[in-house]
């Protein structure tokens, strides 16, 4: 859906990196992967999901959610990839996970094939329709510095839909390393 | 082939913690067993390939997972297992369903029968088949077997 506001993709990830809480996991795909890991030095509890099967960050993260109860996990998923898996977010709410939230950037294209439109839906409706009760939606990078911790903070499972603009000649996003080595010290962060 | 009870005190007996379902007429009558043992959740998903990467997560989260689904599902699963199986080397034990196996009335010349085996093959899942009640023992060490090396396997139920 086309809206004339829009937030520019890496302030709309820096907004997430300043407010993220030392214990919350965030995992990153895709676009937001690209840029997360140019913000600087990783989290322990990043989960930087490259390589990845497109559309599944929300499954990924339903799964560390219900494996871990105690903590917030924060899924940052394209549209694209969202669209290849929307049945992922029913799932979410049948698993009535609290401590799960589903981040949406919507920049209307496959950014890195060479900004094809994606078909698109309407998000936010999606989600209402799958039963999330906590919904959230934000068009400009002010709103969502002022709302995006209580956004999180909602009890979840939690939606938030952010417009943001493509990032013209946007690419893959390079592997930060070799997965197994990743997924241990991932493992091993989180029995911290 | 097996009640819910086996399927549900054998996944119980090695401690798998999550089963994430989509189901078929045979898997789909264990699942009121598998709730009964009080130590295991049933997690619906909605497409097959869900179920894969809802295991890694749980697995990197620390719970034993374990998928549970038909051989369509499997095939529908494709990218999915790639991703958790051969990229992050998640071991995901799954019980696959095998449609067909052992009736081949219903549904006459079921490609099921094609595709299966070679499908499990081509994705390097380690497989047993079962086509006997008198095999519940296979899947349980077939099982503990894969987890031991650290590695992805499937118990593929004859249906």
């Amino acid at each position: 859906m086309a809206t004339a506001s829009r937030i520019p993709l890496v302030s709309a990830l820096e907004t997430l990196w300043r407010i993220r809480r030392d214990d919350e996991v965030v995992i990153t795909t895709m676009g937001s992967a690209r840029e997360w890991m140019t913000l600087g030095e990783p989290h322990a509890l990043d989960l930087i999901l490259v390589p990845s099967a497109m559309g599944h960050g929300t499954s990924i993260g339903l799964g560390l959610a219900l494996a871990q109860p105690g903590k917030r996990v924060i899924v940052c998923s394209g549209d694209g990839s969202l669209l290849m898996n929307l049945g992922s977010l029913a799932s979410i709410v049948a698993a009535n996970v609290p401590n799960l939230v589903v981040i949406v950037f919507d920049n209307g294209v496959y950014e890195v094939t060479g900004q094809q439109p994606t078909a698109s839906a309407d998000f936010c409706g999606v989600a209402r329709a799958c039963g999330f009760e906590s919904v959230h939606a934000f068009s400009d990078a002010t709103s969502w510095a002022d709302g995006a911790r209580s956004a999180l903070d909602a009890k979840g499972p939690t939606f938030v839909c952010l417009n943001v603009e493509p990032v013209i000649g946007g690419t893959a996003p390079h592997s930060p390393g070799p997965t197994a080595a990743r997924a241990k010290r991932f493992i091993e962060a989180l029995r911290r | 082939m097996f009640s819910g009870d086996q399927i549900a005190s054998l996944l119980s007996e090695v401690g798998v913690t999550h089963v994430i379902t989509v189901p078929d007429s045979t898997i789909g009558r264990w699942e009121p067993a598998i709730e009964r043992t009080g130590r295991i959740r049933l997690v619906r998903v909605c497409r097959e390939g869900e179920a894969w990467q809802v295991a890694a997560g749980l697995y990197l989260g620390g719970a034993t997972p374990l998928v549970m689904i038909q051989c369509t599902g499997l095939f529908e699963s494709g990218d999915a297992i790639r991703n958790a199986l051969h990229d992050w080397k998640v071991p995901v034990f799954s019980i696959v369903g095998y449609r067909s196996y052992l009736d081949q009335a219903k549904l006459p010349g079921d490609t099921c029968l094609v595709f299966t085996e070679p499908i499990l093959d081509a994705w390097k899942i380690d497989y047993r088949l079962i086509t006997s009640p008198s095999e519940l023992h296979v899947i349980r060490d077939h099982l503990l077997s894969c987890r031991n090396a650290g590695k992805a396997g499937a118990a593929l139920i004859a249906e």
